[in-house]
């Protein structure tokens, strides 16, 4: 009797906590709650229209025109069109070249910075200003730099007796291409030195006493301390560095806008070239999307590739 | 070696071990060769742009094209006139309003949704907060040249065309992620017992993580705030794709633009607005270079 007055007067109680208390309390509804801002950001402007960047690229949808299914068409179109492959084969080169001069001159700038310096911290932020400074503004100083006429490059060059005529730095396909890698390779130095320097500082020198005593020259300390303990943050960098590289979009526009004779376009220009200029929204989503299989790729050779060489040292592949 | 030992005292030994590491076993020579050339030589290739930037920015139109006359790495009369002609001939001062106001805007919303969604992942500990987490790594990813296109049908079903509004929504698809996985880092150094403390003196969870976790994870939020600023005062291509009025554009967007004339001139002012778009970051940058490298970094080591 007394245990089922107890259980009648207890439940409407528990319920009453229930309706409310949960949303409150429970850790399942509060991480919806909290998680609620960022979801609806990423959802709407980032998952919605990747999906819709491939949905546009089986469409002839046309800027002010949305299209209708076409399946294949603008993928057959680009397997026939030699500027698409030319833009491939750019991107390929620009990437390649400009991500492994970046990680050479970044990992030994890092190493550098790493030694016993005076003013060490102010070196540090000096070296980081390239990063900071943004892209475009510094692209617009190399294309100074880079005029055909007035390029300080060539004023010196000559003057020094190397050259006879100005460089055509920005007009000759080949030029072209190595000087908006080199313009690239400023550009990403200092984040792969600073991200490697942090984690060279995280090596702790006794190794290297150690070794020292143990007679190893200065190339085995870094091949056989350095690197392997450097390696899954180099992985990290990597991937990012190779991800910002063959994406870039930035730095062609302004110098070269694809030109000349499209030898600079990249996919990213292209598609935009394409897509905003040109109108052709279905074509040029086509050549974005082509980038998917290529950037993950990318991030699978570069983090894949280095996480191997970690296990094959032996350590816990985690 | 035990001459040096036996001449200082142990304090002082330790204390230069310290500092000095092996340095002692390379001579000057050798460092000068090995390490102050190679470093002086990326130095000033890093820096000469900078260097050239500002310049050009300073040398009358004369000095500028005539390269044979007047030695080109300096300037004897130096002009602030292509300053001038920047500030009071053009809208660069509304196209840093703009820039400013912008990147605010997207800084300040990314942050206040990251608190939450790091705050949620690394101590609410739902179901599923791992794959959440693992999820948002790889919007991390995604790059902004292969999304321009969609967002920008995406932008005019908004209606947000040629509004600040479309680059303040579309930037934080950009700093979240970023700003995220910085702040799950430092939420996570924070102890557990101050947060049982306060659940046991009867707080919530929204009152723990406003008065103890925030007050913190200032160095966090303050990494991430500049972090995101500069990304936001970067970016190029969402700018250049969703703004058309000219008097709404971003300094990089404007100065790419709306410069290039067919004026040989145009240099001295394009390099001007190129500073002075450069200036704002580098002076923030100046203030907070270690919370700076410690986001940089941060991001990348989690």
């Amino acid at each position: 009797m007394a245990v089922t007055a107890l259980k009648s007067s207890a439940r409407p109680a528990t319920r009453d906590v229930s309706a409310w208390e949960r949303l409150k309390v429970n850790r399942n509804w509060l991480g919806l709650w909290f998680m609620l801002p960022a979801a609806a950001f990423l959802v709407l402007f980032l998952a919605y229209p990747l999906g819709l960047g491939v949905w546009l690229s089986f469409t002839d949808a046309k800027i002010g025109r949305s299209g209708i299914f076409v399946g294949y068409e603008n993928y057959e179109w680009l397997w026939d069109d030699s500027i698409f492959w030319l833009s491939v084969f750019n991107t390929l080169l620009y990437t390649l070249v400009a991500s492994t001069i970046k990680f050479a001159v970044g990992l030994y700038l890092a190493l550098l910075l790493n030694e016993n310096l005076p003013f060490k911290a102010i070196l540090r932020a000096i070296v980081l200003i390239p990063f900071i400074v943004p892209t475009v503004l510094s692209a617009i100083a190399f294309w100074w730099i880079y005029d055909s006429q007035f390029s300080i490059v060539s004023w010196t060059l000559r003057h020094l007796g190397f050259i006879s005529g100005n460089i055509d730095f920005l007009g000759d396909p080949w030029n072209a291409r190595w000087s908006v890698i080199f313009a690239n390779i400023w550009r990403g130095v200092p984040f792969v030195a600073i991200t490697l320097l942090a984690g060279l500082q995280t090596v702790s020198p006794s190794l290297y006493e150690a070794a020292t005593i143990d007679g190893a020259s200065s190339w085995q300390r870094f091949r056989y301390i350095t690197y392997p303990l450097l390696t899954p943050i180099i992985a990290v960098v990597m991937t990012f560095s190779v991800l910002f590289t063959f994406t870039d979009f930035q730095l062609i526009w302004v110098l070269t806008r694809g030109g000349p004779v499209n030898a600079t376009h990249l996919m990213a220009t292209l598609s935009y070239q394409r897509a905003i200029i040109g109108g052709q929204l279905g074509e040029g989503a086509a050549i974005a999307t082509a980038m998917i299989p290529f950037l993950l790729a990318a991030i699978l050779i570069s983090w894949f590739g280095l996480q191997r060489r970690k296990w094959q040292q032996g350590e816990s592949n985690d | 070696m035990t001459d040096i030992l036996h001449k200082t005292s142990p304090s002082v030994v330790a204390a230069a071990d310290h500092s000095e590491g092996m340095s002692y076993l390379e001579s000057l020579p050798r460092r000068l060769i090995t390490l102050y050339l190679p470093l002086s030589v990326i130095l000033l290739v890093l820096l000469f742009p900078f260097y050239w930037m500002a310049l050009t920015s300073i040398k009358p139109d004369d000095q500028l094209l005539d390269m044979d006359k007047v030695n080109p790495f300096w300037t004897t009369a130096p002009t602030l006139k292509h300053f001038y002609t920047l500030l009071f001939q053009t809208n660069y001062p509304l196209w840093l309003w703009n820039t400013m106001f912008v990147a605010i805007g997207a800084t300040i919303l990314s942050i206040i949704a990251s608190v939450l969604a790091a705050y949620a992942i690394v101590r609410l500990r739902f179901r599923g907060a791992n794959w959440v987490g693992g999820a948002i790594f790889l919007a991390y990813l995604v790059p902004p040249s292969i999304l321009f296109i969609p967002l920008s049908t995406v932008v005019f079903q908004y209606g947000l065309f040629d509004s600040p509004f479309a680059l303040i929504l579309t930037y934080p698809t950009i700093l979240i992620p970023f700003s995220t996985w910085l702040l799950m880092g430092y939420f996570k150094t924070i102890p557990y017992e101050l947060e049982e403390c306060a659940l046991i003196d009867g707080a919530s969870r929204w009152q723990i993580m406003t008065r103890i976790v925030l007050p913190l994870a200032v160095p966090g939020l303050i990494s991430a705030f500049i972090f995101c600023f500069t990304l936001c005062w970067n970016e190029f291509i969402y700018a250049l794709t969703f703004l058309s009025t000219t008097s709404h554009k971003t300094v990089p967007v404007a100065i790419v633009n709306e410069f290039v004339d067919g004026d040989i001139y145009r240099w001295g002012s394009l390099m001007a607005g190129a500073l002075a778009g450069s200036l704002p970051l580098v002076i923030l940058y100046a203030f907070f270079v270690e919370h700076y490298v410690s986001a940089m970094t941060g991001a990348v080591k989690e």
